[in-house]
């Protein structure tokens, strides 16, 4: 791992997790919408991007570090954990549908979208 | 101040998570860095978050870099939702499912685990 690539990585996680950091604390309520709304945005994101041929240095930052840090795992389950745990079911159904269905739809949009786009330009 | 220590927790975190994908290559297929990122992170961030943030000695200014930043950094949702598309791509659905089922019923339970692991903790310190 070269110096320039921590930096790169550096430098998007840290936008990512404050960006992150400003979408949850404007938006997190009872229903975790900055969550949410960061993972699927997250997710459509990384799609566009990977699906746009972006490689090396750019996608380190702008894949790996912004929208990896931007995005995140463990407070959605964190949040789901805490719904389970004070038995509200639908709301916890309702969260990890809109979740999962929607991030990886978002996913699959942004990446054949900007394949297509790209197919045609070409 | 509390923004600078977030933003380098967050630094630290994706620098930490692309550690753990180079550990963890050579696992064929399976995005085994991210899957192990992604299990660790929701223990840990439950475990913390209901345990040990609110033993006495722990530094109340610490909580959010090390959650929020760090851990919130170190596991993703992106690229775990690209690793599924792209493996479907290759035409490789069942895996694709297998990663998605392997990833969230084990990652609800670690955060359910690490809630629990982490209460347990609290109540062993202050016995009430």
């Amino acid at each position: 791992m070269m110096i320039v690539h921590l930096l790169l990585l550096a430098a998007g996680g840290f936008i990512g997790s404050l960006a992150r950091f400003a979408a949850s604390t404007k938006w997190n309520g009872p229903f975790p919408k900055g969550t949410l709304a960061v993972n699927i945005l997250g997710a459509l994101l990384i799609g566009i991007l990977a699906g746009a041929g972006m490689t090396g240095r750019p996608y380190l930052f702008a894949a790996t570090g912004f929208l990896g840090a931007f995005t995140t795992f463990s407070t959605l389950n964190l949040e789901l954990a805490e719904k389970v745990l004070a038995k509200q079911y639908k709301s916890l159904i309702l969260y990890a549908v809109c979740t999962y269905a929607g991030g990886l739809g978002a996913a699959f949009a942004g990446y054949w979208l900007a394949k297509g786009l790209l197919g045609v330009l070409n | 101040m509390k923004y600078a220590a977030i933003g380098l927790a967050g630094a630290a975190g994706a620098i930490l998570r692309y550690a753990t994908g180079i550990a963890a290559e050579g696992a064929g297929s399976f995005p085994a860095g991210t899957w192990l990122a992604n299990m660790a992170g929701c223990f840990l961030l439950a475990f913390l978050t209901a345990g040990v943030f609110h033993l006495d000695k722990f530094p109340k200014d610490l909580a959010a870099p090390i959650s929020t930043g760090l851990i919130g950094s170190y596991t993703t949702f992106s690229a775990f939702s690209l690793e599924m598309v792209l493996l479907m791509e290759q035409g490789r659905f069942q895996k694709a499912l297998f990663y998605f089922l392997a990833s969230a019923v084990p990652g609800l339970f670690l955060s359910i685990g690490g809630w629990i692991a982490g209460t347990g903790l609290i109540k062993r310190r202050k016995p009430s």
